[in-house]
């Protein structure tokens, strides 16, 4: 999962006059200021399950934006229900699912809000189908409560967040990551919940699909934490070919009915999945419950219920925890950085490279569970480390909560809807050399 | 055996540990009871029944029955609801609400099931009160009604459920009480085999937080005013509004036939491969 090396120009330019982008005047202005209108003809979008296969061999490139690559990847992992409400700057994602959905006998709606959005997805879920929403800031607010029901009644399930400024309706439509902190815990209560960043569009593939399949063998949510300048920045991609592509399912019960006990502890921590009408009839509910499903008081049922919930994530880290390293071997400047500062950060520490700078960039692409060991282990030796990010610090509080002292950790943020260029990376390496 | 007790046995859940949570004397149980013979009659697979609930002494209905059950969070019901029955259309699918679940906080919700006539039973357990959380003030309770967050008196006015199902386009809506039990049994199994949103309101007491702050009396005293106060909607044709004033009607209000959502997505799938190339 390598961030491709593609000039940030055309970022750039898309990054300035917020104006012609407001949520109101959205729609085919917005389209047309970034310069490739959605088509809705058969072309770039029908291609049906035979259709994918039948490309197989001849793996075209093809120019995609990042909300069409999750598109893309939530397809090729076997998504068949789409529950969503119109956001700038996801709603492409909901756009192209309409149109292809229903060609692969999936399921496409729009709701009538985002709380309802997440309900039906989980129904879905409930159901037997891959299913996924896909939102922005203010939408991924109100689907907090219904997130923590998808935590504790372990339902598996993919939301999409293309973070945009907030707070409230805040910037639409720049670019922000102000939403780590609540992908982290929006919800209510103690839970574990998996956050993975794309940062480039051939990214927002490959993380969809991860995304499904962490959410289908943790049985939990996933959340994809884009953002506006990944979901809007066009580029040439190839995408693998479904036989190169990993799709995990749940484990669903293979013992008698009547033996089936539906959230019994196993080795993994994760129990099997009924399905509704598969004749595994059980009680799902968001109260803490027993192993049977029932709602229980009992310090004796709920304290091993809420430690399982925990176990299933925090014993497979080494499969969850994904980061990239990026010429940190010998580097002395580390850079940390996600989402598409990530793609920028490459760039300039490629430049400073040039320059004789030892500089390395440890590209975080799961932000949650927090990848602990790795950021410990790539700052130990180095002198300073970078944290750029667009929002006034929230992952620099982590890296900074591991780091325990050992090296010198600086911040870069930006809060006023632009994105953070190379150049202003490279910059700081060059002054910190 | 009685066909009480043949029931229970057949429907209860064997592995739930009971007592319930509800009050001796709630009108929850009877709902219960005349969904589960109406079960019967039609012969219903378990394995095909989802029960789907929100939050409230009415929420926790479904856990007691051996179905497919899904107790959802506050309001939502509906929408969970919608995503198992787009993701599985053979299922068949009944949501239990409260009046403050379905209309206030889940108001929303309801309307729009409804106007996208999803093809649902709702079944909406309306006793003028927010039971579970204490008596508070639901939107089904009537105008200078008392209540715990009304100590003085309720000033706002009260939803009709069952006439906002109408509007809201529910091809099925029907009102009974827990009083009227031959009725509202009848009332749930043509919702149930109704095609489309179809809803049935209920009208029952909450003596413990309701009736009791309004010096309505107990469960009895509470089951004779709705005799006395339910009207069959075939009869208040003929009746006068000052007759009709302090009366709610009962029966069968809406019966319809509207194009049914899952039906129209089956057409919709069609039309989109229609144009696809062929592949092999
Ligand atoms: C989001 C949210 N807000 C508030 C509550 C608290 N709450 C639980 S049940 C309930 C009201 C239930 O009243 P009703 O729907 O009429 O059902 P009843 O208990 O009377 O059957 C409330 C407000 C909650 N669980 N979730
Ligand atoms: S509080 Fe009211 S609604 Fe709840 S169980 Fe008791 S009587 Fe029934």
């Amino acid at each position: 999962m390598k961030p491709s090396l593609v000039s940030s120009k055309q970022q750039v330019i898309r990054s300035q006059n917020p104006e012609s982008r407001s949520d109101t005047a959205q729609g085919a202005r917005h389209k047309e200021y970034i310069g490739q209108r959605v088509s809705f003809g058969p072309e770039p979008y029908a291609f049906a399950k035979g259709e994918l296969m039948a490309r197989k061999g001849k793996k075209k490139p093809r120019l995609l934006q990042g909300n069409e690559a999750i598109v893309e990847g939530a397809l090729a992992a076997g998504c068949s229900f789409f529950a969503g409400y119109p956001i700038t700057p996801a709603s492409e994602i909901s756009e192209i699912l309409a149109y292809r959905l229903p060609q692969v006998e999936g399921t496409f709606i729009q709701m009538e809000d985002e709380i309802a959005s997440l309900g039906a997805v989980i129904g879905a879920s409930l159901a037997g189908a891959k299913s996924m929403t896909a939102t922005s800031g203010p939408g991924f607010s109100l689907m907090q409560e219904n997130l923590g029901f998808a935590c504790v009644a372990e339902v598996p399930c993919v939301i999409v967040n293309v973070m945009r400024g907030g707070p409230s309706t805040g910037l639409p439509t720049n670019p922000s990551q102000g939403d780590v902190m609540q992908a982290r815990w929006g919800t209510h209560g103690d839970h574990p919940i998996i956050v993975l960043a794309p940062s480039t569009v051939r990214d927002s593939f490959d993380i969809t699909v991860k995304a499904f399949n962490f959410s289908e063998r943790y049985r939990t949510p996933v959340i994809v934490l884009s953002d506006e300048v990944v979901a809007h920045t066009r580029e040439t991609v190839v995408l693998p070919d479904p036989d190169e592509i990993e799709v995990l399912d749940r484990i669903r019960p293979s013992m008698p009915p009547e033996w089936y006990i539906p959230y019994e502890d196993t080795s993994s921590g994760v129990p099997a999945m009924g399905i509704f009408g598969d004749g595994y009839r059980y009680h799902v509910t968001g109260l803490i419950h027993d192993i049977r499903g029932f709602p229980t008081a009992r310090t004796d049922e709920i304290e091993p219920f809420m430690r399982r919930l925990f176990r299933k994530i925090n014993q497979s880290f080494h499969d969850i925890q994904i980061v990239n390293h990026f010429m940190t071997e010998d580097a002395e400047l580390i850079v940390i950085a996600y989402g598409s500062v990530a793609r920028s950060a490459r760039r300039a520490v490629l430049d400073a490279r040039d320059k004789g700078v030892k500089a390395g960039l440890l590209h975080l692409v799961t932000l949650y569970p927090f990848p602990r060991r790795d950021v410990m282990a790539t700052i130990r030796d180095a002198r300073v480390v970078l944290v750029p990010e667009m929002n006034m610090g929230q992952i620099s509080r982590e890296v900074k909560r591991v780091n325990e002292g050992m090296s010198q950790v600086a911040t870069l943020n930006r809060i006023d809807g632009c994105m953070i260029t190379p150049q202003e990376i490279y910059d700081w390496l060059i002054k910190e050399a | 055996m009685a066909e009480i007790t043949k029931l229970v046995h057949k429907y209860l859940r064997h592995d739930k540990k009971f007592p319930h949570v509800w009050c001796p004397g709630c009108g929850n149980g009877i709902v219960l009871g005349a969904m589960i013979r109406a079960i019967d009659r039609l012969a219903y697979r378990k394995d095909d029944i989802v029960m789907v609930s929100g939050i409230g002494c009415s929420g926790r209905l479904p856990v007691y029955v051996d179905f497919n059950t899904l107790h959802t969070t506050h309001g939502r019901a509906l929408t969970f609801a919608t995503g198992v029955k787009l993701a599985k259309p053979e299922l068949k699918v009944i949501v239990v609400m409260g009046d403050g679940d379905a209309t206030a906080i889940g108001g929303n919700h309801f309307i729009h099931a409804a106007r996208r006539n999803i093809n649902l039973t709702a079944i909406i357990i309306n006793n003028n009160i927010y039971g579970m959380t204490g008596g508070q003030y639901s939107p089904t309770t009537p105008y200078g009604m008392k209540a715990s967050t009304a100590p003085y008196r309720n000033i706002e006015h009260a939803f009709n459920i069952a006439e906002l199902a109408v509007t809201a386009g529910a091809v099925f809506v029907g009102r009974g009480t827990v009083y009227h039990a031959r009725l509202l049994d009848k009332l749930i199994e043509k919702a149930f085999v109704k095609r489309g949103f179809g809803v049935v309101e209920v009208i029952t007491h909450c003596h413990t937080q309701y009736g009791r702050r309004n010096r309505m009396g107990d469960a009895v005293a509470m089951m004779k005013w709705q005799k006395e106060h339910a009207v069959r909607v075939e009869k208040s044709a003929d009746m006068s509004e000052e007759e009709l004033r302090d009366k709610f009607t009962i029966g069968v209000l809406v019966d319809r036939e509207l194009p049914i959502y899952t039906e129209q997505y089956a057409l919709v799938r069609e039309q989109a491969t229609e144009n696809l190339p062929r592949s092999h």
